[in-house]
Order: structure tokens, then C-alpha cells, then sequence
């Protein structure tokens, strides 16, 4: 039997994540909730789910209750949603920045988080590099890695926009936390070419002079090869380039890795794989966790 | 020095902000020591100059791996600026994305009191928050919508105006690419005084990569603006900047009350800052086709140092930067780009063979 689910903000995001789910094996997806009546709501009810622009009161009035819910809202939505799925026993899979949970990043750290009640997804562009950084620090000490998300500008929201600081701080902080460097850095750049841009990122890692480089780039094929079994359309541009020991960078050397991220095209574009690789790394999730409630249902 | 006995006087028309310590930055691969900082400040604040821009080139927190780190740490730049200036403030730029509201309240710790937040010029939204910030700190604000060539006046009236309902003092046309030409500095500079004027000033920076930085902020000034930008020696990025001391003396030429001494400037830029420039900013091929392709003027170096490293023409990677689309911060795409021509340059070998 498949575990239940909700999707609380039938936005783009939340719409994107449930067409995904309904591929799941392992989730249904039986509650889409909204605050005002959308076009969002319209499309899930088309699909035939229950869906209401009654709010979180709606969904934990609901009969059967869901497992899992899917935060597809804000923050700030979040943080006042978040003790009632507490209270009601529901497991929250959070795809906004309130990191009220612990970051997590499918291929480096889900398994270390299954049981918990709620786990954040973090940022687009730690989920795009995150797994890069890991790859590198689980082959060499990684003193300082840095990372640069380039998202085509029509994909980037009013909340991010209104707050571009979040991005940096808790991309930065998932650098470090789950990517296992000691000192993280993050940029973000907003590109408004026409025809919109693919989300591009670059992950630039200190490493030690004397590294073995050829461990360094299987260990990222290795980890480009998991994210590819959720985001199908990330990719290495070239192989990892690597440069020699400088003075300037405390007598380290430099891996530098260019990767692309193209969305699935599911609900959102193509170009927007910022997106895309949050509701994969979310339905990615989603697919783990009820598969683990599954397994633990006797026989 | 002391200015010639026909320099115009009355109140000040224009202000000439430098931003040798901050776009130059960029043509110094961000190596300025604390002693050319003091050195800097003290002739430029001799010579009544009364806006000094220190920041990392890419503003605030831009010191990494993908734009150069910095020898010296900003802060302790930005607080020997303070320290060297009697009559000048200090100026800081931040573009939201790399810079942080953090950085931000670490350069007012350190005297700086005049903020400048740069966005690319269709995205000015997200400098909100930092406006607010900086006038919270008791900052001067000024806005600086970047890549003006990208977009059209009416488009750089309306960000202009999300700027300054956030809290935008002034509001910069800001030509990285060095690609506006004449009329198009003027259309912009129009548009964005007729939609803020009333309310706020509105600036321009110019840089030289088709030799029109001064004309056009000549242009600018007769079209309403009344703040533009300079660094000594066109110290910045591309082929530099209007030079400080060219603007000082086109201004006084035309009669135009800047308030700075010519002779003071001319000094600074001679004296002080020649001795240390590690090549005089030039039109050269790759500066050139920066302005002709509207190539953000910051990729020059790192272009130069992606040929060396890939063997491929500094030219052609930035050609190639304009014609993908690039915008200011993705100095890393510079590197992307140099590898795939790397990589059709061999293919081609091979199938030649």
C-alpha cells in the first residue's frame, strides 16, 4: 500500500512535485491545500485529489490523515505550520528555507535523517552542489569550498528576491554542515537572457597540493551518477579542472566543477532546474521515506 | 597645486565619486595594499574629492575563488580609507548574491558611510533588504543598475524606481560593458530622471572600452545627472574607467562646478597612483570587443588568465560571453567558456588529421 501524502502551496513548486509524486511507487498524494482558491487547486482536483483553500485547519480535519506532507509555502508559512503537523504525528518534508529540520541532501545525508519529523531540503543550489562538496571531502580535507548558482531570472520568486540573503547564509551553512567543508561560501546570480538560461552551477573546492586528483574525479562521478537517478538532466559540463597549489589560495590546490541543470519539464520548464531539483530532491525524499514505513508495517 | 585662477566657482553641480579603490581593484587582481590605499585616500580627499569607493572589485564579500581573493581583507582597506580621509566618506558597493547584509554592517563598523548597491539592471528587487539596511545604519544610499546596455530606458526608469521607493538616495545608469554610445547614455540617463528625478539624483558610471566613458557622462550631466563616477589613471575594469582627472578637467573646462581641484587629481593620478599601476588600462583587442559584444568589463583579466591556462584567445572567450548572455558575477562561466573552446579547438584538430 502507498503512503499518503499532502502538498500544502499549490503553487508551481507544489503542482511541479505532484506531478512527480503520482509516477511514485511508493506515495499517494491525496490532499492538495491551498489559502485562496487557485488554479493550482483547480488542476489537483482535476487529477482527483481533495483539495481546499481551507488551509492546514482543512487538511488535519481530514479523514484518513496523511503521513507525510509536502511544504511547498514559505518560511514564515512554514514555521506556524509546523508544530500542528508535529502535534498531529505527520512527517514534514520542508522545500522552503525555514531549516527548522535537519538540511538534507538525498545522496550525502538522507539515510542519517529517515526517522525524522521533518527534514528541510535547503536551497537550489545546494541541492545542485552539496553532493559535489561531499564527493570531494570524502576523498581529501576540503578547508574551503565556494559556490556559484547562475538561475535564469524568471525562475527566481518574489521570496527569494525579497530575501537573497537566506540563499547565501543557509547555502553557505549546508557547505559546511553537509558537504563536510570547513569554510563555505555561497553566490547567487540572476541572469535574464532571453531564451531564459539553464541553472548552471559551479563548485570551486580547496584541496590539499598533493591530492590525488583521478580519486577526486571518480568520487564525482560517482556522486553526479546517484543525483542523476532523481534529476535525470544534471549533468558535468567538462570534467573536474584542476589547478595547481597557489601562494594566494594558503598553498592549496583548486577542483573546480561545472555542472548543469536541466529540469524535467514536468509542471515548470526545462530551464528552471533550480526548481526542478528541489521538488526531485523532495519527491526523491518522499519515495525513501514511505518506502521505509512500508518495510516497517508487519506482514 | 592650487587651481587655475579661472576655475569655475558657486555651489557644486556634479559630485565625482572615485572609485579607483573599488573598480580598480579589478585591473589590480584585488592586490591593493593598506600603504597604495592611504596613499590613494590622501590625494584624492587633498583634492576635495568628496566620495572614495574601497571595496573588494566585486563589492563587499567578493573576495573567493571565483573572483579573486584579496590580499589585503576589505574591512582593514576600508577602515585605513576612513582613517586617511579628513573631508571625504568612504564609500562601499555590494551586489546582492555575493555580498551580505553582514558585510554590509561590518564596512559601517568600520567608518564607511556611504553604501552603493549594485544589481544587474533588470533585477534591482532584490537590493531591497539592503537598502532598508543601509538606511538603518544612517548610510547615504545610492543604486547602481549595472549592464545598462542590456535593457532599454523605459526598463532602467522602472528599476530605477524600485530602488528608490527602497530607499535609493541616487540612482546610477552604470555602463560595465563600456557599450553605451552617446545617445544611448543620454536616452537612459532621460529616462530615469523624468521617472525619479523629483526625488532622487540619478548618476552615471562610464568605462572607456569604446573610448566613451567622459563624453558620455558629459552627455549624462547635461541630460540630468548629477553624480558620475571616475578612478585615477581609469584604474578599473576593461579599459578602465572615465578617468577622475579627465572628468575634473572636462567639467572645469565646460564651466561645470565639481568642487574638485584639477591640479589635485591630476597629482594623485600621476604621483601617486602610476607609480604602482601594474599596466596602464588600454583599448586593447579583448577591451574593445568587451564594448562592441556588451561584455562585462570585470572578465577582462580572468579571460586573459583562462587563454593562458586553456590556449585559447582571450578575444574570442569574451565574444563568446556576450553572445551567451553573460551577466556581472559569472566570472566562472569564463573558465566554462574557455574549456569548450579548448575542446571544439581539438576536435577540430583531430578531424583535420
Amino acid at each position: 500500500m502507498k503512503t499518503l501524502a499532502a502538498i500544502v502551496g499549490p503553487g508551481n513548486i507544489g503542482t511541479d512535485l505532484l506531478a512527480k509524486l503520482r509516477r511514485s511507487e511508493h506515495v499517494e498524494v491525496g490532499y492538495m491545500v491551498g489559502v485562496v482558491e487557485s488554479e493550482g487547486l483547480d488542476r489537483a482536483r482535476q487529477l482527483g485529489l481533495a483539495a481546499s483553500a481551507e488551509g492546514v485547519d482543512w487538511l488535519l480535519r481530514q479523514d484518513p490523515l496523511p503521513e507525510l506532507v509536502f511544504e511547498a509555502t514559505s518560511a514564515y508559512a512554514h514555521r506556524a505550520n509546523a508544530p500542528r503537523y508535529a502535534e498531529a504525528g505527520l512527517t514534514a518534508i520542508d522545500l522552503t528555507p525555514a531549516a527548522l529540520g535537519p538540511l538534507v541532501c538525498p545522496p550525502v545525508n538522507l539515510h542519517a535523517h529517515i526517522g525524522a519529523a521533518n527534514v528541510n531540503l535547503i536551497s537550489c543550489g545546494a541541492q545542485a552542489t552539496v553532493p559535489i562538496v561531499h564527493a570531494v571531502s570524502s576523498v581529501v580535507p576540503v578547508p574551503y569550498a565556494e559556490i556559484v548558482a547562475s538561475v535564469a531570472s524568471v525562475s527566481a520568486g518574489p521570496g527569494t528576491r525579497a530575501n537573497i540573503d537566506e540563499f547565501t547564509h543557509t547555502t553557505s551553512r549546508a557547505i559546511e554542515v553537509v558537504g563536510g567543508a570547513v569554510r563555505g561560501k555561497a553566490i547567487i546570480v540572476l541572469n535574464p537572457v532571453e531564451p531564459p538560461m539553464i541553472m548552471r552551477d559551479t563548485v570551486f573546492c580547496a584541496i590539499p597540493a598533493d591530492a590525488d586528483t583521478d580519486a577526486i574525479t571518480a568520487s564525482i562521478e560517482r556522486l553526479v551518477a546517484e543525483v542523476q537517478r532523481y534529476v535525470p538532466g544534471y549533468t558535468l559540463r567538462a570534467a573536474p579542472q584542476f589547478d595547481e597549489a597557489r601562494d594566494a589560495w594558503q598553498g592549496n590546490g583548486r577542483v573546480a566543477v561545472f555542472l548543469e541543470v536541466r529540469g524535467a519539464g514536468d509542471y515548470l520548464p526545462e530551464y528552471a532546474g533550480n526548481l526542478d531539483i528541489m521538488t526531485s530532491a523532495a519527491a526523491q525524499v518522499g519515495e525513501v521515506i514511505a518506502q521505509r514505513k512500508t518495510a516497517e508495517v508487519p506482514a | 597645486m592650487t587651481a587655475p585662477a579661472a576655475a569655475p566657482a558657486g555651489p557644486r553641480q556634479l559630485r565625482i565619486t572615485d572609485t579607483t579603490l573599488r573598480d580598480g581593484s579589478h585591473a589590480m587582481a584585488h592586490q591593493f595594499t593598506e600603504e597604495q590605499v592611504r596613499a590613494t585616500v590622501h590625494a584624492l580627499d587633498a583634492a576635495n574629492v568628496e566620495v572614495i569607493e574601497v571595496t573588494h572589485g566585486d563589492g563587499l564579500g567578493g573576495s573567493s575563488f571565483n573572483y579573486g581573493f584579496s590580499r589585503v581583507d576589505e574591512i582593514k582597506l576600508i577602515a585605513a580609507g576612513v582613517e586617511e580621509a579628513t573631508q571625504a566618506r568612504i564609500a562601499v558597493l555590494l551586489v546582492p548574491g555575493i555580498g551580505t547584509k553582514d558585510d554590509l554592517r561590518n564596512a559601517r563598523e568600520a567608518g564607511a558611510s556611504v553604501a552603493r548597491i549594485a544589481t544587474h539592471c533588470t533585477e534591482a528587487d532584490v537590493s531591497i533588504q539592503h537598502f532598508g539596511l543601509a538606511r538603518d545604519l544612517g548610510m547615504e544610499t545610492v543604486g547602481f543598475l549595472m549592464m545598462a546596455h542590456k535593457t532599454s530606458p523605459a526598463e532602467m526608469a522602472r528599476q530605477a524606481r524600485i530602488m528608490v521607493d527602497a530607499g535609493a538616495e541616487c540612482v546610477y545608469c552604470v555602463d560595465s560593458a563600456g557599450a553605451l554610445v552617446l545617445a544611448d547614455a543620454q536616452e537612459r540617463v532621460q529616462a530615469m530622471v523624468a521617472e525619479v528625478g523629483h526625488q532622487a539624483e540619478i548618476g552615471f558610471h562610464g568605462h572607456q572600452n569604446l573610448s566613451l566613458g567622459v563624453a558620455n557622462s558629459v552627455l549624462a550631466f547635461q541630460h540630468g545627472a548629477r553624480q558620475v563616477d571616475g578612478a585615477l589613471c581609469a584604474l578599473g575594469a576593461g579599459a578602465g574607467n572615465s578617468p577622475t582627472e579627465v572628468l575634473a578637467a572636462t567639467f572645469d573646462h565646460l564651466g561645470i562646478v565639481t568642487g574638485v581641484d584639477v591640479g589635485g587629481v591630476l597629482a594623485a593620478a600621476e604621483e601617486v597612483v602610476r607609480p604602482f599601476l601594474p599596466r596602464w588600462p588600454k583599448m586593447d583587442r579583448s577591451a574593445i570587443v568587451q564594448g562592441w559584444a556588451g561584455v562585462y568589463s570585470s572578465f577582462l583579466l580572468h579571460a586573459e588568465r583562462a587563454a593562458e591556462r586553456y590556449g585559447v584567445p582571450a578575444h574570442e572567450i569574451l565574444q563568446r560571453a556576450g553572445e551567451l548572455g553573460y551577466v556581472g558575477g559569472q566570472e566562472d562561466m569564463i573558465i566554462d567558456i574557455a574549456v569548450g573552446l579548448a575542446q571544439e579547438r581539438d576536435l577540430a584538430a583531430t578531424g583535420a588529421r
